[in-house]
């Protein structure tokens, strides 16, 4: 697999009605690098995320996927390299069956009947879901539509993995599930998340951003104890790095 | 509508979807082959002349052996089949009144065509309703869906039917929540009446509104540019074909020869001869 350097570059995005989501974001994420995008609501994770595969187009500044600027006229190219799971996976499995939905995007890509079928039960195997192929999305529970949104992206076989809030809405199990299948994967993995304990545990490199700036960007271990820059972008370090609020240690 | 009557819906129709996912001769046939043939047969019924009653008869022997050789519960198939009742009362409801011509002397009593025409609308409604929920419990809503799509209807209008069946569940089970929340904080007829009914009703749309729009996001993510493509492996040859005209045939024997008249006077003559 041949993973494409992501770069941003002084990227800002106004929306139409005025609100500036992005200031300036710069940043360069090397190839198979796990980046999780953390701040509060409205500082502009989900924003930056949509840049990245062009579902949203910079006011100034430009992404590049690799040597692909992200920009209207290159939108199947740089598709098929950033897969994009959704935070509401209802959003994401639209087709009437796990494999319908998990087939969607090998067959826009002109895959067709064998190789096809091999693509979907491959992505279906690597989440675990090959049993769930048959099922309509609305049987499932919020884990296994998580799993399944995961496995229509990486149907696309794409090299880098963008993620709005993965663990969100999961039980523990669930939770514990998906951290564990991020694990596993050596794509280039860009992941917006409150969840800080799993960022604490998945991600390599955070970059925090604060009202549509990077206020931060190096290794968890830095960030994500630092309380006051935490505090002051309305955030709370991971109860695993808080001390124990029985025992203080 | 109370959420528990919208949550009851939502069950029901989820219990037909189950149903399709059984294995049968009728569940593994092709879906263009019991399309068409439902098609034959919602025809079939509907040519009879307006007064025919004793010809539609038989043709209720057709949905009680597809329920069992595909083993479904007859009960289901007859109760949605009843939801059309209303619907066909209301449109026959004038006939009687309007067509007085005595069609049938039984002793003193003369039974007019307008309740001939009456009660064949509400015999084929029901064989009509109940076609189509077969079609529907033997082969799911998607899978008719890629049949029409094969058949060659126009896209736009399949991918319509698939979405309006696949985000129906999503939009009942908002739907639910926000009729549950109304009922919590309303107290008698307060917070019941139209305006919150209302402005319940534009939160549902401009939601789906949004979601439309996030789905439309996820669609192009995945390499959308406005073709459906069929996924699914399927056959339609010579032992299909067979199939179709078989049954199609056995329609249009039914059509023109009247079953129950040809044994109503082999009985007759039977019992002539006897006497």
């Amino acid at each position: 697999m041949n993973h494409p350097i992501v770069a941003a570059d002084q990227l800002c995005f106004s929306y139409p009605d005025g609100t500036v989501a992005l200031r300036s974001v710069s940043f360069r994420i090397r190839p198979g690098e796990s980046v999780a995008i953390i701040g509060a609501n409205g500082a502009g994770k989900s924003t930056l995320l949509q840049q990245l595969n062009g579902s949203l187009t910079p006011t100034t500044g430009q992404v590049r996927i690799g040597d692909v600027p992200v920009a209207p006229a290159t939108p199947q190219e740089v598709r098929r390299s950033v897969g994009m799971v959704f935070q509401q996976p209802d959003d994401q499995l639209f087709m009437p069956t796990v494999y319908d939905d998990v087939a969607f995007g090998p067959l826009n890509l002109g895959m067709k009947g064998a190789d096809l079928e091999q693509r979907v039960c491959l992505a279906l195997d690597a989440v675990s879901a090959r049993h769930l192929a048959a099922k309509p999305p609305y049987r499932l529970s919020a884990g296994e539509k998580k799993r399944v949104a995961i496995a229509t992206v990486l149907a696309m076989d794409p090299t880098v993995l963008v993620m709005d809030e993965p663990t969100a809405g999961l039980d523990p199990y669930g939770r514990r599930e998906i951290m564990q299948l991020l694990s596993t994967f050596d794509h280039t993995r860009i992941i917006s998340s409150h969840d800080l304990d799993m960022v604490a545990q998945v991600c390599s490199r955070v970059v925090l951003l604060h009202e549509g700036e990077i206020r931060a960007d190096g290794a968890p271990g830095e960030i994500l104890t630092d309380t006051a820059l935490l505090a002051d972008c309305r955030l709370e370090p991971p109860l695993s790095l808080q001390a124990c609020c029985v025992c203080g240690r | 509508m109370s959420s528990g009557a919208i949550f009851g819906s939502l069950l029901e129709l989820r219990q037909l979807d189950l149903l399709a996912s059984g294995d049968s001769v009728i569940h593994r046939l092709d879906t263009r082959v019991k399309l068409l043939a439902a098609f034959g047969f919602i025809l079939t019924v509907v040519s009879f002349d307006r007064y025919e009653l004793s010809g539609l008869l038989p043709f209720f022997f057709v949905p009680l052996a597809v329920c069992a050789t595909a083993g479904l519960p007859v009960w289901l198939v007859v109760r949605k089949a009843l939801l059309v009742l209303p619907f066909a009362l209301l449109i026959g409801a004038a006939n009687p009144l309007l067509d007085q011509t005595v069609q049938l002397q039984l002793g003193t009593v003369g039974i007019s065509g307008g309740w001939f025409s009456f009660t064949s609308i509400v015999l084929r409604a029901l064989l009509t309703a109940a076609a189509a929920i077969l079609l529907v419990a033997v082969s799911g809503v998607p899978a008719v869906c890629e049949a029409l799509a094969r058949l060659g209807v126009p896209q736009p209008l399949v991918i319509q039917l698939l979405f309006m069946y696949r985000y129906l569940f999503v939009l009942a089970e908002e739907a639910v929540h926000a009729s549950r929340s109304r009922s919590l904080r309303s107290f008698g007829r307060r917070g019941m009446g139209p305006g919150p009914f209302a402005a319940m009703i534009a939160h549902l749309l401009l939601r789906s509104w949004e979601r439309a729009e996030r789905i439309h996001q996820a669609m192009l993510a995945r390499g959308f540019t406005g073709q459906f493509l069929p996924s699914r492996r399927c056959r339609f040859g010579l032992p299909e074909l067979t199939v179709l005209l078989l049954f199609v045939g056995g329609c249009l024997l039914l059509r023109l020869v009247n079953l129950p008249q040809l044994v109503g006077a082999a009985a007759l003559g039977l019992f002539q001869g006897v006497v």
